[in-house]
């Protein structure tokens, strides 16, 4: 893992080393995903993982399971939008790639670097001004190693297809149901990982996050330390919720590992032999891949620019700038929309991120104290 | 399906329904094609779909119908495909009337029985018997003319005002398809049972299948018509078939008086007389089949014990059944992989039916509804039954999951995968095969010592299966029976490599003709898994595909009638001149030496006289038919009626309704009065029900388990803001939803998903209604009201399919009533529509002289028949039905092109538990409704054919639950009960639940 910050690698949360093996990680395409849900049962069924849900309606289209947390580790989210929703993704999404249509000839003035792709996440953050460098002071040409702003970057994948694709913008539907499968991002520079006081956390050999639920002690400063609030404390409670209905037990399940931090492993005991994690195998429509995580990202940013040669400008990623706030993630996602959308955080940070920087203002504030004292001695000496 | 250049989605919600064959959906979208979904609703399908073309339930076959007329009318059909490989050019008898020139019917209608003598859809033939074709096709008799009139009158206005669907939505429609249909490209139609279940639903079928064939999307990859089957192995269970009137390999039941002896039996499946299609073969499929299940005892001096065979002598479908349950007709009742108590239309009818039941045996995972109606089910509550007062028995049998044992799944596309036996069964569970295997050793014990010639069939049959080391049935060895062996001589025992080796001879046998080759040379081809790196994309050598392997059927038509490719890019069977035989990317399905320029001077005589151009093989005359002379016994093309209920007046014809839909005049089976009559105002809104990804039909293997019920919990109802307003529903609140059948309750998702349309100048909302939910189930995870409950049994007469996808009924908030005053509740309502079992059941709307009209046409006599074809259609003796229309397929197949025949094959599978009723299996003909209202009297003269046919009580269309028919009627049924009198009476017409296919 070599990724680099703005600290330069100053935060020493990584304890990374070279390994045999690559950073592994999702590329979880929403675009084609059908919302089926058979992440969410596979990835339970794999890791035993009761169930959580309270057996009514959540009161949110078809999602009755809410959001990420100690049991649930893929989670589908729903969301309706009218045309006007649409509408502003696409202005938005095209912002964030500024490709001058009808011509999907990329970009490759200097300017360009104001409107990173990969930058989606960092881009919207900063309200898609576009302007260089933003107040996080991230660099604003990105020091990618697969530069979409290169030429070429942002021609389709299959150049012999290029000529079939209508490359005018569709009209715009009166509507549309986004679904997209959300998962634990296992962040480059992972806050829960880095606040870990017992060491449960850990990254492993694929450069993942993982919690050794042996040695957790339950304290929970992980799931403070999460700024996707993805990791959770499996509680007693979470299952045998009682429900509305007297006459209706919930299921009675084993529910292991209760009273410690829980997430998704990556699937690490799959990993370790050589298959895939249970939500990407199960996943029929392949919008959940899988595989190293340079090759994920390069075809996150294929897939970005295929749909904006064909008019879909609200496609952006998630996940993929290495210099968002958490140094991108092992998990990239291609969204529709902006990410609030999703619930996800336009601008996660580690929690940990500001510490040096806490430390240099301390130090500051701590001479100018020193300094101010050694004045008041000066002036009242005069 | 992934080579389909565009892919038109209609009747059916195919992401949440078929996720798993969805992703050759998304392989043909990442490959460029476009997407369409023609749906009531917004779906999971819609929301990945290039365009939602949002349509009126039930209102299909007048888009269709346009675009069919649209295609004729701009030219932009393909010529050369439908004058060569389809019967455009084929000449109508002169007596045949069409629906435009009788208001709505067909000539051959006869009021007395309500169904069709369908001998004036006839192709005219010469002296000698061959038809008669006109190339140019001008003259005004040809199929290609008539087609043309028929739907002359739909156009993109009319589907604005009955389907609800822009002119611009039509316009992209008829770009989409042309554009992408033609040498080039290729079209492809997926539908599942919102098509089906309706009572013309396998019509709305054949409307695709004659576009299909118009545009040349036939037998060519990225083609055909997808049926998308409901769960695993649906397509199994209509090759092997749980249906009452088929038999292995979709041979007929035989039925009493029509099929007494051997050589009748056989002309019903197929003769060189009366084909040159495969189905001229049809003696040997009998005879191996015959032999499969009695061997020695099956010889060529007793007809290969063809009198053990069981007779039907009428429609013994799923609601045939029950009614005949409600009669106490029936007195014992096997109920495997089936919730009828949920999954069945007018659930209160299935759970009353069965109270009628002596006994009942239940094998299941779980206590599922249908076995636990009897003391928790919702007639408990309303104390219309009371536990201490039914007498029916109740046994409850656990049964193993697909992960506790070994077979076979046969997918929609004909590929049949093997699938091992991960765990053995929990306790006492039993698979299936060990449950008959042994059912049925006990039974012949029992038995061993009869001499009642009665019990010979079971004592007779090959029932010697090996067991393994856990004493569990080999299930390899039934897939060699069902392969096929040789019997006697030096090849004794052997495998069969392909049907073709199959004799009438007695010396081969084999269980399923269409399976053969499946354990060809000893192997178990359905288990290969040659990965597809290691192999093109016809994936040849993973599993097995029915018949020979085949991965797309009448693959012929992928090439011109030279026998050179369409285009380079749609390459896949083509002519090798040097080799002098068919190659491709698949086994040809084809005579492989034949060549394009082949030629035979006879219309039939069997697979050799097969023109090289010729590629519907299992039609009698290798065409694809656009007119359909047989098969469908509701018209030789598909018109528009409207759904039983409709609210809407039919803007074609006086004829509202199918004038040959099945319905059941019953107290407990109420219809809404129909458009303009009183009383239709209090059901003014359409409820359509559906399936959700996270359950499984009526929920037997979801609402059990926590992981799939926490994803649905509920049972909920969709509508539209406009009509949450109009009607006061808050989002996620309750609804009282009424049917003229029933109350229930559900939650309540506002969405923008469903939109009001604007039909005939009024407004028309629609409320979707998933179906899995049920009450009563022990230890179920998550219950609620059951959606099949609202909705009442009008069937399609070609398979007995109900109507579940257009019930009138209303919407309220709030919860509904609980205990007897729900009974008042539905009550009060049948009562303010002034219901009768009269409502919404005529059948005749048309003026009377239209229907004596179509009484008086003459059959074509002076045309001269063939002497073989008796008075039915010149090619209609035949099969009724072809392949490839059960073979429903997936990825790259295309069903059937023959038209109707086939398709209603489609819509046949699990759900209605019936296939078609035509003349294959010797024209099962109804007793017909109105025939009820008759003085007893009249009762007594039916015609010849619903005589001999007609069930010995029970039938649906009696009307009066009260009283099964007896007498005389009783006696042409004893001849056909040869053997079961006594017997347990397995039951399971449908091998799935009724609301799913």
């Amino acid at each position: 893992m070599s990724a680099p910050t703005r600290d330069g690698g100053a935060i020493a949360d990584g304890h990374w080393h070279d390994t045999t093996h690559h950073r592994k990680g999702f590329f979880t395409d929403t675009s084609i995903c059908i919302g089926c849900k058979a992440c969410e049962v596979a990835c339970k069924e794999w890791n035993r993982n009761p169930q959580d849900g309270t057996f009514e309606l959540l009161g949110s289209s078809y999602d009755n399971t809410g959001s990420l947390g100690a049991n649930t580790w893929r989670h589908v989210a729903f969301i309706e939008q009218d045309s006007e929703r649409i509408e502003k993704a696409r202005e938005s999404g095209r912002k964030l790639v500024n490709l001058g249509m009808p011509s999907i000839r990329p970009r490759t003035d200097e300017s360009a670097g104001a409107q990173p792709l990969d930058g989606a996440l960092g881009a919207a953050a900063s309200g898609s001004s576009g302007t260089a460098g933003d107040a996080n002071g991230l660099p604003s040409t990105p020091p990618l190693g697969i530069d979409l702003l290169a030429p070429g970057a942002l021609e389709p994948s299959d150049p012999e297809n290029i000529a079939a694709l209508d490359t005018t913008p569709p009209d715009t539907a009166d509507f549309r149901w986004l679904m997209s499968s959300d998962v634990c991002k296992h962040c480059t520079h992972a806050g829960c990982l880095d606040v870990c006081p017992t060491g449960a956390l850990f990254r492993t050999e694929f450069d993942t996050v993982v919690v050794q639920n042996d040695v957790c002690n339950g304290c929970g400063t992980c799931v403070a330390g999460c700024p996707f609030g993805v990791i959770e404390r499996r509680d007693d409670g979470t299952i045998n919720t009682p429900t509305d209905r007297d006459d209706r037990k919930a299921a009675d399940m084993d529910v292991p590992n209760k009273n410690t931090a829980n997430k998704c492993t990556l699937c690490y005991d799959r990993l370790v032999e050589g298959q895939e994690p249970a939500c990407a195998q199960t996943c029929p429509t392949q919008s959940i891949k899988f595989g190293d995580r340079d090759d994920m990202v390069s075809q996150a940013h294929a897939r970005v620019a295929d749909l904006h040669a064909k008019g879909l400008t609200e496609a952006r990623l998630y996940g993929a700038n290495p210099n968002d706030g958490v140094g991108g993630t092992g998990s990239v996602f291609l969204l529709l929309d902006e990410p609030e959308v999703y619930g996800l955080p336009p601008d996660p940070r580690v929690a940990t991120k500001d510490l040096p920087g806490m430390f240099a203002s301390a130090g500051v504030a701590a001479l100018g104290m020193v300094a101010a004292a050694g004045l008041a001695f000066l002036g009242s000496r005069r | 399906m992934a080579n389909a250049d565009c892919i038109i989605i209609q009747g059916s919600n195919m992401a949440e329904c078929h996720p798993v064959g969805f992703q050759w959906v998304s392989e043909a979208k990442a490959r460029g094609a476009r997407i369409i979904h023609v749906d009531p609703r917004f779906t999971r399908t819609t929301a990945i779909a290039d365009k939602h073309v949002p349509i009126r339930a039930g209102s299909d076959i007048v888009l269709l119908g346009a675009l069919i007329n649209r295609v004729l009318h701009d030219g932009t059909y393909f010529d050369e495909y439908v004058r060569a490989y389809t019967n455009a050019t084929n000449l109508i008898s002169d007596n045949y009337q069409d629906t435009e020139d009788l208001g709505g019917l067909f000539s051959g209608y006869d009021p007395e029985t309500n169904s069709y003598d369908n001998s004036t859809w006839s192709y005219q033939t010469d002296e000698a018997g061959a038809p008669v074709t006109d190339p140019s096709l001008e003259d005004p008799r040809t199929v290609f003319q008539i087609l043309k009139r028929h739907y002359a009158r739909y156009t993109p206005e009319m589907v604005a005002d009955n389907c609800g669907i822009k002119p611009a939505d039509f316009d992209y429609l008829v770009e989409s398809i042309t554009q992408n249909s033609g040498r080039e490209r290729t079209t492809c139609f997926a539908y599942a049972v919102g098509w089906t279940q309706h009572s013309l639903g396998a019509q709305f079928i054949r409307t695709a299948s004659i576009l299909q064939l118009l545009l040349g999307n036939m037998g060519r990859p990225g083609g055909g018509i997808m049926a998308l089957r409901g769960h695993a192995t649906i397509q199994g269970s209509t090759d092997i078939p749980t249906l009452f009137n088929l038999l292995p390999g979709y041979l007929p039941m035989p039925s009493a008086g029509a099929h007494d002896r051997f050589d009748d039996y056989v002309a019903s499946v197929g003769t060189p007389e009366t084909h040159k299609g495969f189905w001229s073969n049809g003696r040997s499929y009998a005879v191996n089949l015959l032999k499969a299940w009695w061997g020695d005892a099956a010889t060529p001096e007793n007809d290969f014990a063809y009198h053990y065979v069981p007779r039907i002598n009428g429609a013994h479908g799923t609601y045939q059944t029950q009614v005949r349950m409600l009669n106490d007709g029936v007195d014992g009742y096997f109920l495997l992989g089936q919730n009828p108590a949920v999954g069945s239309a007018n659930g209160r009818m299935q759970r009353m039916a069965m109270s009628h039941l002596k006994w009942m045996v239940v094998r299941d995972f779980s206590l599922i509804e249908s076995a636990t109606w009897w003391k928790n089910g919702p007639e408990i509550a309303t104390g219309e039954l009371k536990t201490e007062d039914i007498e029916t028995e109740m046994f409850f049998m656990p049964a193993a999951n697909h992960t506790e044992k070994a077979g076979t799944f046969t997918q929609t596309q004909r590929l049949v995968q093997w699938r091992h036996k991960a765990v053995n069964p929990p306790g006492d569970a039993q698979s299936e095969l060990d449950f008959f295997f042994e059912l049925g050793q006990r039974v012949r014990e029992k038995l061993k010592h009869s001499e009642d010639p009665r019990d010979r069939p079971l004592l007779d049959l090959t029932w010697d299966y090996p067991v393994d080391e856990e004493g569990e049935v080999e299930p390899e060895s039934v897939l060699a029976e069902i392969n096929g062996y040789y019997v006697g001589g030096e090849k004794d025992g052997q495998p069969l490599d392909n049907f073709n080796q199959m004799t009438d001879d007695g010396t081969t046998a084999g269980g399923c003709w269409i399976y053969a080759g499946i354990y060809a040379g000893g192997e178990n081809m359905a288990a290969r898994r040659k990965p597809r790196s290691e192999q093109d994309e016809t994936a040849a050598e993973w599993a097995w595909a029915w018949p020979a392997n085949r991965r797309i059927l009448y693959n012929r038509a992928s090439a011109a009638p030279d026998g050179t490719p369409w285009s380079e890019r749609k390459k896949f069977v083509w002519w090798d001149a040097e080799a002098g035989k068919w190659t491709g990317k698949d086994v040809p399905d084809f005579p492989v030496d034949r060549a394009p320029q082949a030629r035979s001077d006879k219309a039939y005589g069997g697979t050799a006289n097969l023109d090289g151009d010729d590629p519907f093989i299992m039609q009698a005359d290798g065409k694809g038919w656009l007119f359909a002379p047989s098969g469908m016994v509701d018209g030789p093309l598909p018109t528009h009626y409207e759904p039983q209920e409709s609210t809407v007046a039919n803007p074609l014809y006086d004829q509202q309704n199918s004038p040959t839909r099945r319905v059941m005049r019953r107290e407990d089976n109420l219809s809404a009065p129909g458009a303009g009559f009183p009383g239709s105002e209090v059901y003014p809104y359409v409820f359509t029900t559906y399936r959700l990804t996270e359950h499984h039909t009526a929920g037997g293997m979801s609402r059990w388990l926590p992981y799939l019920s926490e994803l649905q919990p509920e049972m909920f109802c969709e509508i539209s803001p406009e009509l949450a307003a109009e009607v006061g529903l808050e989002p996620y609140g309750w609804a009282t939803l009424v049917s003229p059948r029933a109350a229930i309750e559900a939650r309540v998702l506002v969405t923008r998903r469903m939109n009001p349309l604007t039909i005939g100048g009024k407004t028309v909302h629609q409320i979707g209604l998933p179906y899995h939910w049920g009450v009563g189930g022990t230890a179920a995870v998550v219950e609620g009201d059951s959606a099949n409950d609202l909705l009442g049994v009008t069937m399609d007469p070609n398979v007995f399919i109900q109507n579940s996808k257009y019930v009138a009924g209303t919407i309220m908030p709030g919860r509904r009533p609980r205990g007897p005053e729900l009974v008042d509740f539905v009550e009060k309502y049948q009562r303010e529509a002034g219901l009768s079992p009269e409502s919404g059941n005529q059948l005749i709307t048309a003026s009377d002289e239209n229907v004596e009209r179509s009484a008086a046409a003459d059959s074509p006599a002076h045309q001269g028949g063939h002497p073989h074809r008796g008075g039915d259609s010149a090619v209609g003796v035949s099969p009724g039905k072809t392949l490839g229309a059960e073979a429903g397929e997936e990825a790259e197949s295309t069903t059937d092109g023959s038209g109707g025949t086939g398709s209603t094959d489609g819509s046949a599978d699990g759900s209605g538990g019936t296939a078609s009723a035509d003349d294959r299996s010797g024209r099962v003909d109804l007793r017909p409704a109105e025939a009820n209202r008759k003085p007893a009297e009249a009762r007594d003269e039916p015609s010849e054919t619903a005589d001999a046919n007609r069930a010995v009580d029970g039938d649906p269309t009696d009307g009066d639950p009260d009283r099964g028919y007896i007498g005389e009627d009783a006696d042409a049924a004893e001849t056909g009960r040869l053997g079961e009198d006594d017997g347990p009476r397995v039951d399971n017409g449908n091998s799935s639940e009724g609301e799913e296919d």
